[in-house]
């Protein structure tokens, strides 16, 4: 089938080499060092409060959002994740978790929005969105690892392409889902389009944005072995360590602990979501 | 002053509009400008006028462009060409800000399927005009219990849409397009998804109601009885166009086409309803055994002068006046020649055309009678309002 040679692989590298890393390489290491110092900051701030409180704090809030028996489940697992000494590591895995999982949410939810009302957005939106789905992380962790170079940064970007398509796919079907004729009622009585938005759709769509805001939890916890593959600290590296010593103990042990964060955050936000009976 | 002048107002819903106009204006049809360019003729160079605190109503089967009529008036849908002037002002005009002003100053608007803010409480629906203008939350709360408690639905301000049953949250739509205080309320098939005892009461209450609030009122229906209920005038609409428009005595008598004399045909109702369809329960009745200040106390209750007498096996023993029952009482004199036997006595599938006459000589109201029992009693309102709702 080799009709003709198409060099992608060529001027992918030229393009790399001779333009992305001499005249961009600043502007993302300028980047890079902000998101360093902002997931630096929380991680710092997970480890150095005493487990027992952040512990109490996830048991209140599982408690108060889910039940008594999420909060006896959070109590068994953060309980489990001390015993086997992987709290620091639970910590770290938590904080390129929540930074990933903000910025999904502050630049997936309003392009969700705004692909929710312009047809073009959306249209332009999606195929970017499957490609960030579908395109194999280690292909996007080499140009990462090269922009931000190795470590936490690079872990939380490779997260963040992985996981905010669903943030974006959500806020755009719950907009889009809001009833046509509630919309129609709301300009019949003269709304300007920012209330339409603030106090009818976005109200409206919550539920299901917040279902995106699980998916792109989820899916971050997902990436925790990957991302430690470049450099990133955490569960996912234990499970890694495991793996590159045949330490089938320590690969499970690291397992779990993701497993039990997964099902604590999942629960959290899966309640959060919901809207509350009165 | 006309509160609201349309004139030659079209939508045509498709990629040139243009074309469709020129056709439209030689005379082609709906039907033809679909065929031949695929699109759609909503409105067809529509023209009337609303007067102040008149009740307009446009009448159309499904399709008729009766719907897209009503959001051209509040440009929900943005007409092909012609004027609509709200006050003597051109809402066709306007520019956005100039548009959300005029919403919500002046046009109120109550949906088919109510359109109520799932979201939100029933007292915060009602507010929902008010805050989007930005009047204070106390100011606006309290227009909204005031609006709810003039629609009946006070104590349910807490309670969420979807607890309520449709006729009440159509009141809810309604108390929600009266607290903004606009002179023009449009009504899109309004009482058209409730069931037929819901919206005859929701139509009884939308008069008694436009007798203090005087609100210029465009209400859109498929029904005819209801058109004929509520309109002052009548506008009836096919394919786009409107073909008559007229008061409800003018349409009933002097129908302009075919199409409108089609409708109308139906509505002579005295020929179709019997007397069972129009009768009410005897559950108004004095039981003989029960003895004279039984009877003087169930008229009073009711606030009648005379009533039926039965005896334990329902069967009709004769009439009572009040004075009769008095007498008796006072006199001691109970027996059955105090009852007066000289009013009318009908049977279940009489003709209502036949029962006018009767109603209409009579003093006393018509019993209903089948194999001696009492199974109805039909009084002259009965009659009327069968007539006039076919019920």
């Amino acid at each position: 089938m080799n009709y003709f040679y198409f060099p992608l692989e060529e001027w992918t590298n030229r393009f790399v080499n001779n333009w992305l890393l001499p005249v961009l390489g600043g502007f993302f290491g300028i980047i890079s060092d902000y998101i360093s110092a902002f997931l630096g900051g929380i991680e710092a701030f997970l480890i150095w409060t005493p487990p027992e409180i952040i512990a109490l704090v996830f048991v209140l809030i599982a408690w108060r959002t889910v039940g008594k028996g999420m909060a006896l489940f959070t109590i068994i697992g953060l309980l489990f994740i001390g015993s086997v000494d992987l709290w620091e590591d639970a910590m770290r895995t938590l904080a390129i978790v929540s930074v990933a999982t903000f910025f999904s949410i502050i630049v997936g939810v309003p392009l969700g929005i705004w692909s929710g009302k312009s047809e073009m957005v959306g249209r332009i939106l999606r195929p970017i969105l499957d490609f960030m789905q579908t395109l194999p992380s280690f292909v996007y962790l080499i140009p990462t690892i090269l922009l931000f170079g190795i470590g936490g940064v690079s872990a939380v970007i490779a997260t963040f392409v992985f996981a905010a398509p669903p943030a974006v796919r959500l806020t755009h079907l719950g907009i889009k889902q809001v009833p046509e004729d509630v919309i129609e009622a709301a300009r019949a009585f003269g709304s300007t389009s920012w209330q339409m938005l603030a106090k009818v759709q976005f109200p409206l769509a919550l539920p299901t944005i917040m279902a995106g805001v699980n998916q792109t939890i989820l899916l971050a916890l997902s990436m925790a072995v990957i991302a430690s593959m470049i450099g990133a600290p955490g569960l996912g590296s234990v499970v890694l360590t495991g793996i590159s010593r045949v330490n089938v103990g320590m690969g499970l042990v690291g397992g779990l602990g993701i497993v039990v964060l997964a099902i604590i955050l999942d629960r959290i936000t899966e309640a959060l979501g919901k809207p509350r009976e009165s | 002053m006309s509160k609201i002048l349309v004139k030659e107002v079209s939508k045509i819903f498709g990629d040139n509009p243009q074309e469709a106009l020129k056709r439209l204006e030689k005379g082609e049809s709906k039907n033809q400008i679909l065929e031949d360019t695929g699109m759609t003729v909503g409105v067809n160079r529509a023209s009337f006028d609303v007067n102040e605190g008149e009740i307009f109503v446009i009448m159309g089967l499904s399709g008729s462009g009766k719907s897209t009529l009503i959001r051209l008036i509040n440009r929900l849908i943005e007409p092909t060409s012609g004027e609509i002037l709200i006050d003597g002002q051109n809402i066709v005009k306007m520019n956005t800000n100039e548009l959300i002003e005029i919403r919500r100053k002046k046009l109120g608007m109550v949906f088919q399927k109510f359109a109520l803010l799932p979201h939100r409480t029933i007292l915060d629906n009602v507010e929902y005009g008010l805050e989007i203008q930005g009047v204070p939350k106390e100011e606006r709360a309290k227009k909204a219990l005031e609006t709810l408690a003039t629609v009946g639905l006070k104590g349910y301000e807490d309670q969420r849409p979807n607890q309520l049953s449709g006729g009440m949250q159509q009141r809810v739509g309604l108390a929600r397009a009266l607290a903004n205080d606009t002179d023009i309320l449009l009504m899109d098939e309004a009482f058209s998804a409730l069931d037929p005892l819901i919206r005859k009461d929701m139509q009884d209450e939308l008069l008694t109601l436009q007798e203090s609030l005087k609100k210029t009122i465009l209400f859109i229906t498929h029904d005819l009885d209801e058109a004929l209920k509520l309109g002052d005038r009548i506008a009836i609409m096919k394919d786009g166009r409107i073909v008559q428009i007229g008061t409800p005595e003018e349409i009933l008598t002097t129908p302009e086409n075919d199409y409108v004399s089609t409708f109308v045909q139906d509505v002579d109702r005295s020929k179709v309803l019997i007397a069972s369809q129009v009768m009410k329960k005897p559950d108004i009745v004095a039981i003989w055994k029960e003895g004279a200040s039984r009877a003087i106390r169930r008229m009073d209750e009711k606030g009648i002068s005379s009533i039926f007498v039965v005896d334990k096996q329902h069967k009709l023993k004769g009439l009572l006046t009040i004075d009769a029952a008095i007498e008796a009482l006072k006199e001691g004199g109970w027996v059955e020649e105090i009852l007066v036997q000289d009013f009318p006595v009908t049977s279940p599938d009489t003709p209502l055309h036949e029962l006018i006459g009767i109603a209409i000589d009579t003093k006393y109201p018509i019993a209903v009678v089948e194999g001696e029992k009492l199974v109805g009693i039909i009084v002259r309102v009965s009659i009327l309002s069968g007539l006039a709702l076919g019920k």
